[in-house]
């Protein structure tokens, strides 16, 4: 029953598909002949169609960010904690579109999807893409629902770079852009890691150079793994000596007993890795980490970020974590210092938290704060009519 | 910060010009900077609160401890640098002077005065660190570790071979108005300067 949710839930969501039948091409000079977007939208459209938000997710998000699928569903969307009715991307104010990305495994076109070509799964063969093709797929997608111009493009991680890809390349489309616990690029350790989630997957006897689907089988361990490492490091090391310290979930150190030892962490990483590992598609995970690798905010622009965001025209609001070593404050200062000289509206603020670069999806009183208080000032300007022309 | 204040230093910001605002609190200098100077810019704070004061205001605040540095702003990037009310609080107050001067073509520094006559009678007649209404901690937990007097204030100016193009001096006791345009470093509770290099 949709009553049962929690009042300030969006409560019982449905999708859409969208269908694009325009071929698009993509950075890699490649063509989409045609494709789709599965979508999910939260509130209301007003009349005039300045009210709407669009929510980039990160690298292993989808579309489903808030409410629930069914009744007895129990789990709410990634986001839910921070969309609904009251929360800071308040749905009594906004209209919140939330997709899964092109080259998703959630419903968009992707690597599962049917190559028109050769009526198989393209697989390995679906052509890379670059943060920009996102972008361009966006601007579409807006087309259709009729958005001339979002109130917000929101983003954590690579969702904040989609964000502010989006400032630069439609100056007009955007009037506020958030990014969280994002960078303009990423550091050589961070694509160290990717690289060994990649590696992990490639390996794994099961992937088949990436042909896995066609044999029927799934690289299951090499997605476990991979999920494996990206967790630690999502996570802090604080909070993880807080969450599972040495605490044993089976076994004993005692002498002369045999069973076997087994530290709570290891057994909620190899569950998170699992659980994972059912619902993702490899061929997926590698392509989104290329995106995230290769994204360079500033390589067109001469690699100076203060040319970059010389043409966006939004105002931003950058937030990062104390505890976020994955895209640490510093590159979130970088984004603001850029801004700054860049002459652009921005708020900066660095939030305290124990939670590691996870803490953009939990909630924490003061980030909440902060971003209810900028977005009722976003909502403020819709309903006092200052947004720009 | 006190209306006054306010208006005596409003007059130096130049119109639309870009301005910092170290210390910018709840955001009020830079919304009243923009309302009547026309000015764009940011403030930098750290006080939690207050950060999400100036977002409800729409001001442009970055969180930034100023103890760190100016480092990420470029020379001469701000017409007028100000710091009102902040330089007690400092580490470093001299280095921050400097580094202010580096960022901005000018800069509005207001302080209160430790030199004023209530605080030494204050400390000559207790015998106690002066607890007033405007300085209002105790000595231990007082966020003020470097108070300083108009003359300590204009011979750091001196070694530093910065200009004072303006000085005003404010009280808020009458009888000495009048006195502390004449005696700014006996009289004066706030001393509000106007600084290039």
């Amino acid at each position: 029953m949709p009553d049962s949710f929690p009042e300030n839930s969006v409560g019982l969501v449905e999708t859409q598909l969208y269908q694009f039948k325009e071929p698009i091409e993509l950075s890699c000079g490649r063509t989409l002949r045609d494709y789709h977007l599965i979508v999910e939208t939260y509130g209301e459209l007003n009349e005039k169609k300045s009210n709407a938000v669009l929510i980039c997710h990160a690298l292993s998000g989808n579309h489903h960010a808030a409410g629930y699928h069914s009744p007895s569903d129990i789990k709410a969307g990634w986001w839910d904690d921070y969309i609904g009715p009251g929360k800071p991307i308040d749905t009594n104010h906004f209209f919140v579109v939330s997709l899964n990305n092109l080259g998703g495994c959630h419903g968009s076109t992707g690597p599962r999807s049917v190559n028109p070509a050769t009526s198989k799964a393209w697989g390995k063969d679906f052509p890379p893409l670059r943060v920009r093709d996102w972008v361009s797929s966006q601007a579409r997608l807006a087309d259709e629902l009729g958005i001339d111009q979002w109130a917000a493009v929101i983003g954590g991680s690579l969702g904040g770079m989609t964000a502010m890809r989006w400032a630069i390349e439609h100056p007009q489309r955007v009037r506020h852009c958030v990014v969280i616990a994002s960078a303009m690029k990423l550091t050589a350790q961070n694509i160290a890691f990717n690289e060994i989630a990649r590696r992990a997957i490639s390996s794994d006897a099961q992937f088949f150079d990436g042909d896995f689907l066609e044999k029927g089988t799934i690289p299951k361990n090499g997605l476990a793994l991979a999920r494996m490492i990206g967790h630690i490091t999502y996570l802090s090391g604080e909070l993880m000596g807080l969450r599972f310290g040495r605490e044993l979930r089976s076994g004993s150190f005692q002498r002369g007993l045999e069973a076997p030892v087994e530290f709570q962490v290891e057994s909620y990483l190899r569950h998170q890795g699992d659980r994972f590992a059912e619902s993702f598609d490899a061929n997926t995970y590698l392509l989104m980490t290329k995106v995230l690798d290769y994204f360079d905010l500033a390589r067109e622009h001469n690699d100076d970020p203060v040319q970059a965001f010389a043409h966006a025209q939004c105002k931003f609001l950058v937030m990062s974590f104390s505890s976020d070593w994955r895209f640490a404050p510093l590159r979130s200062r970088e984004i603001v210092d850029a801004l700054i000289a860049a002459n652009r509206d921005v708020v900066y603020t660095e939030v305290q938290s124990n939670m590691g670069h996870d803490a953009f999806l939990l909630p924490n009183e003061r980030y909440e704060q902060i971003f209810r208080t900028y977005m009722n000032n976003v909502a403020r300007e819709m309903v006092n009519g200052e947004e720009r022309d | 910060m006190l209306r006054i204040d306010l208006d005596i230093l409003q007059q130096w910001v130049p119109l639309s010009s870009r301005v910092l605002d170290l210390g910018c609190g709840d955001g009020t200098l830079l919304k009243s900077l923009e309302e009547n100077r026309h000015t764009e810019g940011y403030g930098l704070e750290i006080d939690p609160e207050q950060i999400t004061a100036c977002i409800a205001r729409g001001v442009n605040v970055i969180e930034k401890n100023i103890n760190e540095g100016l480092e990420n702003f470029q020379n001469k990037s701000f017409d007028t640098v100000l710091m009102t009310y902040s330089m007690q609080v400092l580490h470093r107050p001299d280095l921050v002077v400097d580094e202010m001067l580096r960022v901005g073509k000018e800069c509005i520094v207001t302080f209160p005065n430790f030199g004023n006559i209530r605080t030494r009678i204050y400390l000559m007649v207790r015998g106690r660190m002066p607890v007033t209404k405007q300085l209002s901690h105790q000595w231990y937990d007082t966020p003020n570790i470097h108070f300083c007097t108009v003359k300590d204030f204009e011979a750091l100016c001196g070694e530093k071979g910065i200009k004072i193009l303006h000085r005003e001096t404010v009280t808020g006791h009458r009888p000495d108005r009048q006195l502390s345009r004449f005696w700014p470093n006996m009289f004066a509770e706030t001393a509000i300067y106007h600084l290039s290099k």
